[in-house]
């Protein structure tokens, strides 16, 4: 894997590798000694151009549990809010010897741009972008529904069948859109619920179902319902009255937790605003995956970083390195010293 | 290139006997041991070698699987490779000693990983190493306990182990280039 810019084109067997490889890094990260030598030497740049304490802490965490260097570029108060180009910023972090770049912007398509560019020879991931993705949350919410269902049997399985509901701002959600892609790359079935005015106009292409009533997808027996944040700072845009109407209308209550069948899970990517989208009921259910889906982000950001810099520098250009070739007969591992 | 089998199905079979005989008896019983396999075909031989070890020792040992992936100094030589998991048995490892098990020991490599991988799993009281086939050419201090087969060999032969679990035969075999 060369980079992780999105889940739309992300192949099932690739998404399934990063799930397997994060089943293994978490499994370490309930030894005593948590870190691993594996990417000993190499760094990672945190490439922030919008403020993200979690998503920069968890890729932070990931990195150093593996041993890369972690470099951290936040905009503000940086040479990029003295008017700096992408490009320049770019080509001085290849100049320090980034190996991987993990980069949030607020302009959707930066990533890739970065990637394709050919400014830096580093990996990229994308930590975010506009309205466009965020695969390692996308990675991590599917990590964590696999996990509660299938526990330590999880390994190598897809979401075949299972049903997932996503409530919220899906129109500036970029967490929304990984989430559709990637799950029904698994063989979910996805039904978005928001308010019409935060519903994306053409939703043609997208494989969903899409609803404007929460009970109405409650009552189809979920086997996940993710809520999303509502932002508050696009309250000024009227897309919904009050937040009181819309906490009535598609917030997770106590009624309608009671309501939804006692084997699914309420998943946020956090922060959360209790008493908007969620309530404090639901937030502290054990039904709520808040919590392991933040644990489970540091394992996934640590198997996204293992296949993208454990390889050879640059192996099989840029899909499918021998990894998934089938194993060669006899011991592979002492045949080549 | 020619191929010539050098451990037969009933070969491997009398070599493990013997490794587990040889366990039990430098461990005056098979007490307070563990086997840990390194993937892929070491976990199989551990299961097997335990097996054998509960049979004649008449106490059941706990079996695990100890992947050395993330612990290789080649990783960055060679195409990304995905770990394989690591299962370390319920009473841990710390005071117990461990025996390591492989197929086939050849530069030292990944015992050295599988070494780094231990330390930070526990602190055992010991650790062993037994490997079905020794072919030679180490490149590191590193000497196994418990060997099934010494076989010579040149750098470029290549050592096939072939089990029945993971392969649906049961052989070792080598093979010039």
């Amino acid at each position: 894997m060369r980079h992780l810019l999105d889940t739309r084109t992300l192949a099932r067997q690739d998404a399934l590798r990063i799930l397997d490889v994060a089943e293994d890094m978490a499994d370490t990260q309930r030894r005593e000694v948590k870190k691993l030598p594996t990417l000993r030497g190499k760094t990672v740049v945190n490439l922030f151009f919008e403020d993200s304490t979690r998503t920069r802490i968890s890729f932070e965490a990931a990195a150093k549990r593996l041993s890369a260097d972690v470099i951290n570029f936040s905009a503000k108060g940086s040479s990029v809010s003295k008017g700096e180009s992408l490009q320049d910023t770019a080509q001085t972090l290849q100049a320090m010897g980034a190996d991987a770049v993990v980069i949030r912007h607020g302009a959707s398509g930066a990533p890739r741009t970065l990637a394709t560019s050919g400014w830096i020879s580093a990996g990229v991931v994308n930590a975010g972008d506009g309205t466009h993705e965020h695969p390692t949350q996308a990675l991590l919410d599917a990590f964590t529904i696999r996990k509660r269902r299938f526990g330590d049997d999880s390994r190598g399985r897809d979401l075949a069948g299972m049903k997932v509901a996503i409530v919220g701002d899906i129109l500036h959600s970029r967490v929304a859109r990984s989430n559709v892609w990637l799950l029904h790359t698994l063989g979910a079935q996805v039904t978005l619920v928001a308010p019409p005015t935060l519903v994306p106009q053409d939703m043609s292409r997208w494989p969903v179902r899409t609803l404007y009533d929460l009970d109405e997808a409650i009552s189809s027996a979920p086997d996940a319902l993710m809520m999303l944040r509502i932002q508050l700072e696009r309250m000024n845009a009227a897309y919904f009255p009050t937040e009181r109407e819309y906490s009535r209308r598609w917030g997770l209550d106590a009624r309608r937790l009671q309501a939804l069948g006692a084997d699914s899970i309420v998943m946020h990517p956090g922060p959360m605003n209790r008493g908007l989208e969620i309530s404090a009921e639901a937030a502290d259910s054990p039904r709520s995956t808040v919590l392991e889906q933040v644990a489970n982000g540091v394992s996934v950001r640590m198997a996204a970083l293992y296949l993208l810099l454990a390889g050879a520098e640059h192996d099989a250009a840029d899909s499918t390195p021998a990894m998934n070739a089938p194993a060669p007969v006899g011991s592979e591992k002492e045949n080549t010293p | 290139m020619s191929t010539r089998t050098v451990l037969h199905e009933a070969d491997i079979a009398r070599a493990l006997t013997r490794i587990s005989h040889e366990i039990l008896e430098s461990n005056k019983g098979p007490e307070g041991l563990v086997l840990l396999g390194i993937p892929t075909r070491g976990v199989t031989l551990a299961h097997r070698i335990g097996a054998l070890v509960e049979q004649f020792g008449g106490v059941t040992v706990p079996i695990g699987a100890l992947d050395v992936t993330m612990y290789r100094d080649d990783l960055h030589r060679n195409p990304t490779r995905a770990p394989q998991r690591t299962q370390i048995p319920p009473g841990g490892i710390d005071g117990k000693v461990v025996v390591l098990v492989d197929d086939v020991l050849f530069s030292g490599r990944s015992i050295r990983a599988a070494l780094d991988a231990l330390q930070d799993i526990g602190r055992p009281a010991a650790v062993r190493l037994a490997t079905l086939v020794d072919r030679g050419h180490r490149e590191l201090p590193i000497r196994p306990d418990f060997v099934g087969k010494n076989l010579p060999s040149s750098r470029e032969e290549r050592v096939n182990v072939r089990l029945r679990e993971t392969d649906g035969a049961e052989s070792v075999t080598i093979e010039g280039r």
